[in-house]
């Protein structure tokens, strides 16, 4: 028995965050009338806390394991969480005034926020299988009530009972998979079940079975293709502030769940799982780069874009070395900011009543609003991977990743479907640039708002020179782990 | 005395009727409500047998857990219906396409 002490001393922030959560739902009941803004702003110092609090509690060289080895704290952990919390500040930010505007301001949406966050802490620093469960269904739970948060909107409440539907199919498979990986190795630890595996044959039905389970589990979580249907819907139907927030913070967290569960649980199965990843990665690059290229609303094809993204983080993990590994959480970190950025951009454009949701919204933005129209080109131009925006060297990084293990066919059709994507976002420039405007009345946003999305777009291309920092960070952290 | 695999076929039989129901049904939400949680059961008889089977007691405990999420889920889900109902009048699945492309 280990001192429960040390234990909770590792979990602090997890404690902290929690702790927070409870009190604002309180507090809120009596500041919400007369000090509205009470909430959001305990909510930003809770994860400005928490952030403090991550960044205190780095182990001292390799992991620590904690309650029972349930929980486990290393570099990988403590970098995802820092851009978990980092990630949903600045989605906090970007949703105040969106929030607010359309009466969707209550201390329920804080709350939500922080317990999905905390799902997504508990996750990454998840060692068991009832700690994955655990924390993926809270971020889960937390994600369905938050997209259904617009009482008022069709879209949103079909978009809510979809997410609700396909996320919870998810969540059963992937417990079946975890159930039959059980039974075939007797343990929910993910250590033992990894020494477990390698005494075992590779073909044993029971394993691969389970591994095939958990595949479509993570599949589904993540929106890869075949398993990416709801993705479209959801970041169309769902009210842009939460997309912000599903689509950036939770990308990290699956990130840490597939290192949990596939990196570290089924080393042993590394050639089978690579190869199935090898099938959805290339599906979700095709995918999603084709089907953006029809779609006239622009979060819908950002959805398709997101598909495709994903598709390219999973090129990183499947060739299964630690190389590949912080190629890809290189590459979902960046890909997380790009993304905010273009929400916060939408967000921006919008207003009560307004959502710029339609690319011909954009048409001729750079005539009505130059600095807008050219941080829409630059977030653009990161999606699509063109340097020297960081977006380029993320792309690269995974590209390189699979040269190293001499895939070259699929650094090959990567390069093609890139290709194939920058079409529909240099479509976005052209609209904002050339087209002639249709709409004329002046873009109002906060000046703060203004200044952080600026920074947040600026960081994007002038980051530049400390890549090779950002890189070394990334690669401590995925050689750190246990 | 019943053997492992009558377990393991009885909870994967009940998994199918789960998946089929949730890809079938084209009437009623609520019929997707049960499947999901069919489901969830069908996970946890596995998860009951494996343990008793191998003696261990960490697949009960993951069974409780299970059950008190799929309760969670639920009351979830049923409120979302709730909203959904209050501004379509119906909870028919056929009605659910606003959103495609």
């Amino acid at each position: 028995m280990s001192n429960i002490f040390a234990d909770i001393q590792l979990a602090t922030p997890e404690i902290f965050v929690f702790s927070m959560a409870c009190v604002i739902l309180l507090l809120d009941k009596v500041t919400h009338e007369r000090m509205p803004k009470a909430s959001f702003l305990l909510t930003q110092l809770t994860l400005l806390v928490g952030l403090y609090l991550v960044t205190i509690t780095v182990p001292e060289g390799g992991s620590i394991k904690a309650f029972n080895d349930m929980f486990v704290l290393d570099g990988m952990a403590v970098l995802s969480k820092q851009v978990i919390l980092f990630l949903t500040f600045v989605v906090l930010i970007y949703s105040y005034s969106y929030i607010t505007e359309r009466k969707m301001y209550r201390g329920e949406y804080f709350v939500l926020i922080l317990n999905a966050v905390l799902g997504m802490m508990v996750m990454t620093s998840a060692s068991h299988f009832l700690t994955i469960y655990i924390g993926l269904e809270l971020l889960s739970l937390s994600l369905y009530t938050l997209v259904a948060m617009n009482r008022d909107s069709d879209l949103a409440t079909e978009a809510a009972m979809k997410y609700f539907v396909l996320g919870a199919l998810a969540s059963g498979l992937l417990l079946y998979g975890m159930s039959m990986i059980y039974g075939a190795t007797g343990s929910l630890d993910i250590e033992t079940i990894r020494s477990a595996i390698q005494g075992m044959e590779s073909d044993d039905t029971m394993l691969i079975l389970g591994l095939v389970f958990i595949i479509v589990g993570i599949g589904f979580k993540l929106g890869v293709v075949p398993f990416h249907m709801w993705i479209p819907d959801i970041y169309q139907g769902a009210p842009t502030s939460v997309v912000l927030f599903l689509g950036t913070a939770p990308k990290v967290a699956a990130f840490a769940f597939i290192m949990r569960l596939l990196v570290d649980g089924f080393q042993g199965l590394a050639e089978n799982w690579s190869d199935m990843l090898t099938i959805i990665a290339v599906l979700s690059m095709a995918t999603g780069n084709i089907l953006a290229i029809i779609q006239t609303n622009l979060k819908r094809m950002l959805a398709y874009s997101t598909i495709s993204h994903m598709g390219y983080f999973l090129l990183g993990i499947l060739s299964a070395n630690p190389n590949g590994y912080s190629a890809s959480l290189f590459y979902v970190i960046v890909y997380s900011f790009t993304s905010l950025a273009a929400f916060g951009l939408i967000i921006m454009m919008s207003r009560a009543g307004f959502e710029a949701e339609e690319i011909s919204d954009y048409k001729g933005l750079n005539k009505r609003h130059p600095w807008f129209a050219f941080l829409v080109a630059l977030v653009m131009f990161s999606m699509a991977g063109i340097p020297p925006t960081v977006g380029f060297f993320a792309k690269l990084s995974v590209i390189q990743a699979l040269i190293d293990v001499e895939m070259y066919w699929l650094a090959v059709v990567a390069i093609l479907f890139a290709v194939i994507g920058a079409y529909y976002y240099l479509r976005i420039i052209k609209t904002v640039y050339f087209d002639k405007p249709e709409r004329n009345e002046p873009i109002t946003a906060r000046f703060g708002m203004q200044f952080v999305l600026s920074a947040n777009v600026f960081a994007l291309v002038l980051i530049m020179p400390w890549i090779g920092v950002i890189m070394d960070a990334v690669s401590n952290a995925i050689s750190a782990m246990g | 005395m019943i053997a492992l695999s009558d377990y393991l076929i009885l909870g994967a039989i009940l998994f199918s009727i789960s998946v089929t129901g949730i890809y079938l049904n084209r009437k009623n939400v609520i019929i997707l409500l049960m499947s999901i949680e069919l489901m969830l059961l069908s996970v946890n008889l596995n998860f009951i047998a494996f343990s008793y089977y191998l003696n261990d007691l960490a697949g009960q405990v993951f069974v409780f857990f299970i059950l008190t999420v799929a309760a969670a889920e639920s009351a979830i889900g049923l409120a979302i219906i709730i909203v959904l109902f209050r501004r379509r009048h119906t909870i028919n699945i056929e009605d659910l396409d606003s959103l495609k492309g």
